[in-house]
């Protein structure tokens, strides 16, 4: 008979180790296995998590280590909820929340619901338009800084051509008005593609058995549509606006890349203002404070989605 | 490049330096670190620094870190403690915290065990770029690089006879360098978006960048010449009343109408790199920028060779200043390697070194360098940078330095690009985060 490889295996493991190991209970040897990662985990994770929320309730400032430390309770969240400066980047991020997840669940379905039909060039038309997602956000940011330019950018250009303006009247990121919806358009552009692989998947997901059954029924298209279509690709659709919720309310590069959070404070979203107030003010007592309302907040309103999640993927 | 005075004095001075030098060089050969911002004048020094490398034996490596990063990196590796830099040419403004936190070596005893006297200097740069406190003879660094703000425009642009004619009917008096900001207003306004050669132009690229430190470099060229000052001269931090008096707002309110009025669209965060990249592509009829620009733009194919002409910072209704720039050398406390650092010091401030500096585009700071004759007609730019360091100012130098510059660039960015409040507000705020930073300091 022919030695299978575990029991090479087994003939190769020292005697000593054999005897321990045959002595352990299995759980022993899954904690054995798995207490490498968790140890990584509250190193990681937990630890910094714990000391941040220390942190927040003292005045310390990391680029004065010389300074006393003094425990000032409540006082840094207290002045986090009570100034006007943090609503206003928390409204700018709601803003930018809002329109982006709206336009990329839109346009993203919209794509998905056109590529899963079969057509010649389905395959190529895929990688072209996915092609945006796999940018970095840097170069992305850049490119759309040149896109936007007001003397020479193409963005300007188009619109120019479409609505009869002249091109360098209007500047996309140096307006207090434009600038928002420049970020929008940027970040649409990008991560569109995600959202759209997820709702292919969700379409993808639907037996075709189902919309038979719906032609024999003499379903029309539009009440196939809203009757099997968007039902059963629902869950997908919720777990895109999971997925890019969460990235969108800690966008940092691709926003720094274009606007750097002006003109004014107009694009400073809650990550650059925490930013700011961690590495460039130094304040890390007020920032870890800030840091916690802002996991808290996205912790929460996770929490809550995701059981919504679960309810309808059980219906 | 001409046979000048001041190159053929150069080169025999080299010469003797590299005698001298071979002195230095021994058998302790050191790796040494400099470090400083990537930009052109950092190409310079590396081949400068190639001399002290034949010289000493130690080998040169470089650390520079673009501007608009350079004072996060640089400030983190100082306040860690850090010894990736054995050398480090700082910001003028950092001084203070560089004395007072410990990172820079003090160069008094230095200085007197080798016959480095700061009285060699421009006053100007050893005030701004070495001594800590201000005017007191406690040096912590050798200044390095002069350079201030100053104006480079298109005269060729200004030559043409059909745009003087057109000036002088709308303005009533004659285009040409500008001899007050309101003056620099009326030219940039004239020019904004007028068509030369087919292309539409724009009058002038001003400082509008909040990240770093650019709007604030750009500012305080119109602040300072309307009156504003950082605090009562007679009694130290005591800011209102200087800091945001009405004449301080009246300044603030003329940057911002030349920015509403005479710049490029989209130039709502502009530094450095995009007020170059604007003047060289023909954009723009002026540029306000650091004089470290001045030698590329006379090499530049497109505006070089005679196209463009440098002023220095214009009058105003407070007098004539211009926002110092610039850079002093120190050795970081940390390095393991000061004796090396010393010596590179030491070479540094030799005048055939600084002659050879200033011909290479360093901005050299001995006065011997830049009172030699042949100085002034050097470069077309020369006389206009004596100028200028004639004029300078410079920010807060204090250790809480970047604690100061952050209020600054976000109260003044967010009124002159984002159009937040009035100046008077925007000073007012100032007032108030400036003396919280100084509280927290202990210093009020």
């Amino acid at each position: 008979m022919t030695a299978s490889p575990i029991h090479k295996m087994a003939e190769k493991t020292p005697q000593g180790m054999a005897r321990t190991i045959k002595g352990m209970s299995d759980r022993t040897i899954a904690w054995i296995f798995v207490a490498p990662t968790i140890f990584l985990l509250l190193a990681v994770n937990i630890f910094p998590l714990i000391w941040t929320i220390r942190l927040s309730f003292t005045n310390y400032r990391v680029n004065r280590p010389n300074n006393d430390v003094e425990w000032v309770g409540l006082r840094n969240y207290e002045r986090i909820l009570n100034d006007p400066d943090i609503w206003n980047t928390m409204q700018a991020t709601a803003h930018f929340l809002l329109w982006t997840i709206a336009l990329q669940v839109i346009i993203g379905f919209a794509l998905a619901y056109l590529i899963n039909k079969k057509f010649k060039g389905n395959d190529l038309w895929t990688t072209i338009i996915v092609f945006p997602m796999m940018l970095s956000p840097a170069v992305v940011g850049n490119f759309w800084t040149f896109l936007y330019q007001p003397q020479i950018g193409l963005f300007n250009y188009v619109i120019a051509f479409f609505t009869g303006a002249d091109p360098a009247s209007f500047s996309m990121i140096g307006d207090v008005h434009l600038a928002p919806w420049a970020i929008i358009i940027a970040d649409t552009w990008m991560w569109t593609p995600f959202v759209m692989l997820i709702c292919l998947a969700g379409l993808r997901s639907i037996p075709d058995s189902i919309y038979e059954a719906a032609e024999c029924d003499r379903a029309s298209k539009w009440r196939q549509f809203w009757t099997i279509t968007i039902p059963m690709a629902l869950p997908f659709l919720m777990l895109a606006v999971l997925f890019r919720g969460i990235e969108n309310f800690k966008m940092f590069d691709l926003v720094v890349q274009l606007t750097g959070g002006g003109p004014g404070n107009t694009t400073t979203l809650t990550s650059i203002d925490l930013k700011r107030e961690a590495f460039e003010k130094w304040r890390t007592g007020y920032s870890s404070a800030y840091a916690v309302i802002l996991f808290v907040t996205v912790f929460g309103l996770a929490s809550i989605y995701v059981k919504a999640l679960n309810k309808v993927k059980e219906r | 490049m001409k046979n000048t005075p001041l190159t053929t004095s150069a080169a025999g001075a080299i010469l003797s330096s590299v005698i001298a030098g071979a002195a230095m060089a021994d058998s302790h050969a050191t790796d040494l670190t400099l470090c400083w911002a990537a930009w052109d004048p950092a190409n310079a020094l590396v081949e400068l620094s190639k001399d002290f490398e034949a010289q000493s034996g130690h080998t040169m490596n470089f650390e520079f870190v673009p501007w608009t990063s350079f004072a996060d990196r640089m400030l983190n590796e100082l306040n860690s403690g850090g010894q990736l830099c054995d050398l480090m040419i700082g910001d003028s403004q950092w001084i203070g915290g560089g004395a007072e936190n410990g990172h820079y070596v003090k160069l008094n005893d230095f200085f007197d065990a080798n016959g480095i006297d700061m009285g060699d200097f421009i006053p100007a740069t050893v005030t701004g770029y070495a001594e800590w406190p201000k005017n007191t003879p406690n040096y912590y660094a050798l200044p390095a690089f002069g350079d201030v703000v100053g104006w480079t425009y298109r005269k060729d642009w200004f030559a043409r006879p059909e745009l003087q004619a057109e000036f002088k009917k709308t303005y009533g008096y004659d285009l040409g360098v500008p001899a007050s900001l309101e003056q620099l207003t009326d030219i940039a306004q004239f020019f904004q978006g007028r068509d030369i050669d087919g292309t539409k132009v724009y009058g002038a690229a001003i400082y509008t960048e909040r990240g770093s430190e650019g709007i604030t470099m750009g500012v305080t060229n119109w602040l300072y010449n309307h009156g504003f000052q950082y605090e009562n001269p007679d009694k130290p931090y005591d800011l209102a009343g200087f800091v945001n008096s009405a004449e301080a707002a009246a300044g603030l309110e003329a940057y911002k109408e030349l920015y509403d009025t005479g710049t490029p669209p989209g130039s709502s965060n502009w530094y450095m790199g995009e007020n170059i990249d604007a003047y060289r592509s023909g954009q723009v009829a002026m540029q306000m920028n650091f004089a470290f620009i001045w030698p590329g733009v006379e090499a530049d194919e497109t505006v070089g060779g005679g196209k463009s002409g440098y002023f220095p910072n214009p009058a105003g209704p407070a007098g004539q200043f211009a926002q110092l720039g610039g850079q002093g050398i120190s050795v970081v406390a940390y390095s393991e390697k000061q004796d090396a650092a010393l010596e590179y010091i030491q070479w540094f401030a030799q005048p055939a070194v600084q002659a050879r500096w200033w011909e290479l585009g360093g901005y050299s700071a001995l006065s011997a360098v830049v009172e030699d004759p042949g100085f002034a007609s050097s470069q077309p730019y020369a006389q206009t940078f004596l100028d200028s360091m004639a004029i300078v100012k410079d920010f807060w130098a204090e250790p809480a330095y970047a604690d100061l510059l952050i209020p600054m660039q976000e109260r003044i960015h967010n009124y002159v690009v984002a159009g937040e409040g009035t100046a008077q507000e925007a000073l007012d705020g100032l007032v108030r985060d400036w003396t919280e930073v100084f509280e927290d300091e202990g210093k009020l």
